[in-house]
């Protein structure tokens, strides 16, 4: 196939460029707790108790480029799916600016707000969650289109009937409801739904993570197909390094609400630098048909609700100095397109 | 430890011929249709296969746990030469959690939410042994830090819901070590977990294979965590073993063109703009397998002869000791393995 058109995608831009679809500057995303009425009666009593604050999303600045497939990996609880669903228009941020088409989403006419909500689609991990079990294909795919007015409810039927076909469904199947489908083919439903509103920008969630390994191959042939045919941008959220660095034009690593790593997926996967890249790297398990010892990072993700001062990653660090403890560490300029927080980079 | 009446040479397990039935209402699901493996102690076999290919059940059977309509209609599983299909449940409850233990892929199955991991542990060795339950207690101490969990004093008193899902797996894993099995089942064990929690519990599971010899079995449907932690591969396909042989081996030469086309659906870094060779369509439904081999609607190589189903072939070394034997069901293998 047409291998090197895909690995010609230009080389990665300095964040804030005109040529960005999508800018993120400063976002974040805090969940409060709200105290209870025995914590609130405790307060008027003098007692001093704060809600509880997860910082799910901390600080995030990430351009992505018209074309463009930009990886997002991390464990559970770092954040990403927070990141894609902020994105996606899912979940208001808390703070941060979010540009589509170099324009504030937050300034945005209704008009232009309604180009953002539509072009910006989502497909998530769980399609059987995703889909709902009483409706038709038909309508599940059809009913936004009809809504928006991109397609005249006569040409409904049509437009889902082009739309299935372009996933690899039948046709036919327009009748038929989720639970007449394999996984693989649900998936393909959601792809088609979020297709169907004409989109430049597709966030998937997890998007294969529920996959049988032959169907996700499939699944992800079809993404690439996708992207070639409609020029589409695609933000990869995914746990897998294996997915996304088949994917991915970029990859930007995330720890606990921050970017702890972005750089073009060539450079992360040959010279990473921040030390979570690295141990994700070196864990993460391939076909080699050598047997391997693996040599474990110790500890686990701490609670997001108290995160460990100053770098998020130092408690697990096998390269953690006393400054690692009381300073985090900023995102800065390693390279071309390559960012990296760590105080590891600031030692000659 | 039961008395090891088996020689030294002979498998902890062996299964023959294995058939395990649902007997449902839409008609008779083969989850299982005639599987041959054999575990030695201190080997890990990796069981490969991807949703629906009877790799779970094929568990479940050997440790005596498939419920109705399920039923083993055929075949044998010979623990430590001792048949196993036919025991009496008293027999199967003796070996269950004592010579032969199962890890399942959430952990919240094994783990009883209201009591406290002391609590379920001591009960789990007092189920099988006349000890105190100062002495139990203590052996589950001992077990936990074995696992790497870090306070192991603290985490003793901790209810299941207090762990995250890590610690949770490593105190399942614990619990299946405490009797000292001969034999373990891990179904999925790190499925459901990130990288490098998964990682730190493949080291444990290595060290403990080789300092123990225990014998495992590590049910999974990605190929790369068991092909760096097997010592040989069985690959399941719509109930059967498709292919089997030392992991390495069947990792580079894979001969059945499914074990193949698993081999080539797995995305990297190194596939990176390229399309992944796909395997077509999709795994059939067990209720309607196709005739003959079960893989041939979707297998490039196939021709008229594949609709009848091929029979086992055994390749290797004349001499080779049983482990190092490849063997395949297919009519057109894409190597000579030789």
């Amino acid at each position: 196939m047409s291998a090197d058109a895909v690995m010609d995608a230009a080389p990665a831009v300095a964040a804030g460029s005109d040529a960005s679809l999508l800018e993120l500057r400063g976002l974040s995303k805090r969940f409060e707790q709200p105290l209870d009425v025995a914590a609130r009666l405790a307060n008027l009593l003098g007692a001093r108790q704060r809600p509880s604050v997860v910082h799910a999303v901390s600080d995030v600045d990430l351009a992505v480029r018209r074309g463009e497939v930009v990886g997002v990996v991390g464990e559970s609880g770092c954040g990403k799916s927070t990141l894609g669903r902020m994105i996606a228009g899912v979940m208001p941020p808390s703070a941060g600016e979010l540009r589509y088409q170099g324009r504030r989403v937050a300034d945005m006419a209704p008009r232009e707000r309604k180009a953002y909500a539509l072009g910006v689609q989502m497909i998530f991990q769980n399609p059987m969650a995703s889909l709902n079990p009483r409706m038709r294909v038909l309508d599940i795919v059809g009913e936004a289109p009809v809504v928006h007015g991109l397609v005249p409810a006569a040409r409904k039927a049509e437009h889902v009937a082009r739309l299935l076909e372009q996933v690899g469904l039948d046709p036919d199947y327009a009748q038929r409801y989720p639970h007449q489908f394999s996984g693989g083919q649900r998936q393909r439903i959601g792809i088609a739904r979020a297709l169907a509103l004409r989109p430049q920008l597709i966030v998937c969630d997890e998007a294969v993570a529920a996959l049988d390994v032959s169907i996700q191959a499939q699944v992800l042939n079809l993404f690439l197909a996708l992207r070639r045919e409609l020029d589409l941008t695609y933000l990869f959220v995914s746990h897998n390094l294996g997915v996304v660095g088949h994917v991915s034009d970029r990859v930007v690593i995330m720890y606990l609400g921050r970017i702890v790593e972005e750089a073009p997926t060539d450079v992360v996967f040959r010279g990473p630098q921040h030390p979570y890249t690295r141990a994700l790297l070196a864990e993460l398990p391939t076909l080699d048909a050598r047997r391997r010892d693996y040599r474990p990072i110790q500890g686990e993700l701490p609670s997001p609700l108290a995160p460990p001062p100053g770098c998020a990653f130092h408690p697990r660090c096998p390269h953690a100095m006393p400054r690692c403890q009381v300073e985090a560490p900023l995102l800065r300029q390693r390279g071309p397109g390559h960012r990296s927080a760590c105080h590891l980079d600031d030692t000659p | 430890m039961s008395s090891s009446a088996a020689s030294p040479s002979s498998p902890v397990l062996a299964v023959e011929g294995l058939c395990t039935h649902f007997f449902t209402h839409g008609g008779v699901v083969k989850a299982v249709d005639g599987v041959d493996l054999s575990v030695d102690a201190g080997e890990v076999l990796g069981l490969v296969g991807e949703s629906g290919s009877g790799k779970s059940i094929t568990g479940f059977s050997i440790i005596g746990l498939v419920d109705e309509p399920g039923r083993i209609v055929a075949g044998q599983i010979r623990y430590l030469g001792e048949p196993l299909v036919g025991a009496s449940a008293q027999r199967l409850r003796q070996l269950r959690g004592r010579e032969i233990a199962m890890i399942f892929q959430d952990p919240m199955m094994t783990l009883n939410p209201v009591l406290r991991v002391d609590t379920q542990m001591i009960e789990a060795i007092q189920a099988h042994e006349r000890v105190s339950r100062a002495a139990a207690r203590a052996r589950a101490r001992e077990v936990l830090a074995q696992v790497g969990i870090p306070a192991p004093d603290e985490r003793l008193s901790a209810y299941p819901h207090q762990l995250s899902g890590g610690m949770r797996q490593r105190v399942a894993i614990a619990i299946a070590l405490l009797n000292r099995p001969r034999l373990i089942i891990a179904d999925e064990p790190t499925t459901a977990l990130d990288v490098t929690i998964q990682a730190q519990i493949l080291y444990e599971v290595q060290k403990l294979c080789r300092d123990t010899g225990t014998a495992m079995i590590w049910i999974s449907h990605d190929l790369a965590v068991v092909s760096a932690l097997a010592t040989r591969i069985a690959v399941m396909y719509a109930g059967r073993v498709v292919e089997s042989g030392p992991a390495a081996d069947v990792i580079r030469h894979p001969a059945h063109p499914y074990t193949r086309g698993l081999i080539d659906s797995i995305p990297s870094r190194e596939t990176h703009g390229q399309l992944l060779r796909q395997i077509p369509g999709m795994t059939p439904s067990l209720l309607h397998l196709p005739p003959g081999c079960a893989f041939h609607p979707r297998c490039g190589r196939a021709d008229a002869r594949c609709r009848e189903a091929p029979g086992v072939t055994s390749a290797g070394p004349a001499d080779a000791a049983p482990a190092d034997v490849r063997r395949l069901r297919c009519w057109h293998p894409l190597e000579e393995v030789a």
